[in-house]
């Protein structure tokens, strides 16, 4: 129970896929522009996150044992067909949930910080439900970083900024700044 | 003339398109491997293989790949590539391997490739997408090595591993950090942009100046 609640917390705060990972940085500075989308986005990724935890594990527990160069082809199209098939599925379902978010579904396909959860998941050896957790913590972690982002960006349109940095580099410079208070985190562990 | 159009492709990736500084893409292996030049070679490298091949294949079958499907047939060619480029990497220099870590496989996860082949190699000919695909890995290449020398000339002290100063230097760990990647970048943009400012200025200027005249 402690071994699960630590992998949940190191990967929210200490290993924010994010800011200490750099995975998922398209839409972290693509998409970034509005609480209120970051925020869904961030759930809709976390909902993905899961779905992939649960298939890599059942793929990697008795499919890829015998064949491990396949891995990568195996990961990316399970990816892109729970996309396809949770894009369907809400649509039937819940059509306003689908019209909330119907642009950010197709776009998590490319993120990688899913494929990249499914990597780090295999690499270190997790089991169900370790998995499981580590997948809802990189989530929970990956929306905690849109929406500060997100946040940050809202309060810095009221204020005049030259024209020069507005964009792309302010929103760099903002994200180095929030990774140096995320690195604040890294002395949470230290004494193991 | 044709081949007047196969260097507009290759150069256009290079510098006025650049896919990391014009048009932010790829950004993930661009931050989180250019802790050193080495590395940001290795990935380069890597990069342009994929792109490169993916790119000849693609652009080669585009006529058979049905519209539907299209993407999940990009992602499988991507993939395949990059399986290729991971294993090699491990046989030839397994000590970079080891240092660029799960960001080889996450290749096949770079927007900028799947970009490429959706908005390029899919609609051209052969000949050209390849132009176009060895433009941009260049470009990509000259970004992630711009961004690795000077963080590890800043962080480390170094550049490909030797020395440039004296015991004196103080390196700044910061930049070989997360957060020197995020920094280091956003200056960069902040010179591209104001190059771009510049040259838009100074294209007005004349417009004006043979307006006036005439």
């Amino acid at each position: 129970m402690e071994n699960l609640l630590w992998i949940f917390v190191s990967a929210v705060l200490v290993n924010n896929f994010v800011l200490t990972y750099f995975l998922g940085l398209c839409p972290f500075l693509g998409v970034s522009n509005s609480l209120e989308t970051s925020f869904r986005l961030g759930l809709a990724t976390t909902f993905v996150m899961l779905v992939t935890a649960i298939c890599a594990w059942i793929l990697n527990t008795y499919v890829l044992i015998h064949a491990p160069y396949l891995r990568l082809i195996c990961f990316i199209v399970v990816i892109a067909s729970t996309v396809q098939f949770i894009e369907m599925l809400i649509k039937k379902l819940s059509p306003a949930l689908f019209r909330a978010m119907g642009i950010f579904l197709p776009l998590i396909t490319t993120n990688c910080a899913i494929l990249g959860l499914a990597i780090f998941a295999t690499n270190r050896g997790y089991g169900f439900w370790e998995g499981i957790i580590y997948a809802l913590g990189a989530g929970v972690g990956f929306t905690l970083a849109m929406v500060l982002l997100a946040g940050l960006r809202e309060e810095s349109e009221l204020s005049s900024i030259p024209k020069l940095i507005q964009g792309t580099a302010m929103n760099l410079i903002i994200a180095g700044i929030l990774s140096m208070a995320f690195m604040g985190f890294a002395g949470l562990f230290s004494s193991t | 003339m044709k081949k007047n159009e196969s260097y507009e492709e290759f150069i256009k990736g290079v510098w006025r398109d650049n896919p990391v500084f014009a048009q932010v893409l790829g950004m993930c292996p661009m931050l989180a491997v250019t802790n050193s030049a080495i590395n940001a070679v290795a990935m380069g490298m890597a990069t342009l293989f994929v792109l490169v091949g993916s790119s000849f294949l693609v652009s080669s079958f585009r006529n058979w790949i049905p519209k539907q499907v299209r993407i999940s047939c990009f992602i499988i060619i991507i993939a395949t590539f990059v399986t290729i480029a991971d294993y090699t990497l491990l046989a030839l220099v397994p000590k970079v391997h080891k240092e660029l870590g799960a960001f080889i496989p996450l290749i096949v996860a770079n927007c900028l490739i799947l970009g490429r082949q959706e908005a390029f190699a899919s609609r051209y000919p052969t000949r050209l997408a390849v132009m176009d695909a060895i433009g941009m890995a260049t470009g990509f290449l000259v970004a992630l090595l711009s961004l690795g020398i000077v963080r590890e000339i800043l962080g480390d002290g170094a550049l490909f591993g030797v020395k440039l100063f004296s015991e004196n230097f103080e390196p700044w760990v910061i930049m070989i950090l997360p957060p020197g990647g995020f920094l280091t970048l956003g200056v960069i943009l902040l010179f591209f942009n104001w190059f771009k400012f510049k040259k838009d200025e100074f294209l007005e200027d004349v417009a004006e100046a043979e307006r006036s005249g005439s």
